[in-house]
């Protein structure tokens, strides 16, 4: 299943690009799991996406718990938590 | 409702003005943010950023009396001193004005997808989520 992964803030700078078209393999099919995907890359990845690293996310541009499902085509972004205003 | 997510300034007197037309509007109140002592910039996530703030200022308008709201938020670099967010709030009366307004701003700092970078003579730092701002949003949820 295809979808697009973006990336602000810190996380967009430590991983040195803003988005990227990622083919999933089965059984990645929450927020979390896609989470520990990414982490086991390894490098950037790792460390940005290391356990109790306050990491936030978005589906389709609507802000979700780690449970959250995902499916074909979502815009999925991870960032750190807000500080506007 | 008006929204923007701009990087030019505002003035504030202006958009006051603009959503006190209605003769039934007895109050309106307002929040301005401003930059502190530091140098910033401000990145956010266009799409998401105003369907957050637009989620937010229906739910106030489920709890208060709005009968008219607007938030502008800017992005981009600013200076100390600079304007950052500001939203206004009209209703009948003051009550309603005020709370829809702290409840908006309040629910925008934890909700709305905005990132602040702080440039000191040291170099630049992503400014940390406070706790504090966690549970000034919380304390609505009682």
């Amino acid at each position: 299943m295809k979808v697009t992964v973006l990336f602000f803030a810190s996380l967009r700078e430590q991983l040195g690009q803003p988005r990227e078209q990622l083919e999933l393999p089965a059984g990645v099919g929450t927020v979390a799991a896609l989470r520990e995907h990414l982490r086991a890359r390894g490098g950037a990845w790792a460390s940005v996406f290391a356990q109790g690293k306050p990491v936030r996310a978005a589906v389709n541009q609507d802000m979700v718990h780690p449970a959250a499902a995902i499916k074909a085509g979502d815009e999925i972004a991870f960032f750190p938590p807000v500080t506007g205003g | 409702m008006k929204l923007s997510i701009q990087e030019q300034d505002f003035d504030l007197g202006a958009e006051v003005r603009a959503i006190s037309k209605n003769s039934t509007i007895g109050a309106v109140a307002s929040f301005v943010g401003l930059v502190r002592d530091v140098r910033m910039s401000l990145e956010h996530y266009p799409g998401m950023t105003e369907t957050a703030i637009r989620k937010i200022v229906d739910e106030a308008a489920s709890r208060w009396q709005v009968m008219d709201c607007t938030v502008i938020h800017r992005y981009g670099d600013l200076e100390p001193n600079d304007q950052i967010v500001m939203v206004a709030v009209a209703s009948a009366h003051r009550g309603d004005a005020f709370q829809a307004c702290e409840f908006i701003m309040d629910y925008l700092k934890t909700q709305a997808p905005f990132w602040k970078k702080e440039h000191r003579a040291g170099g630049a730092t992503w400014v940390e989520a406070r706790a504090s701002d966690d549970d000034a949003a919380d304390r609505w949820r009682k």
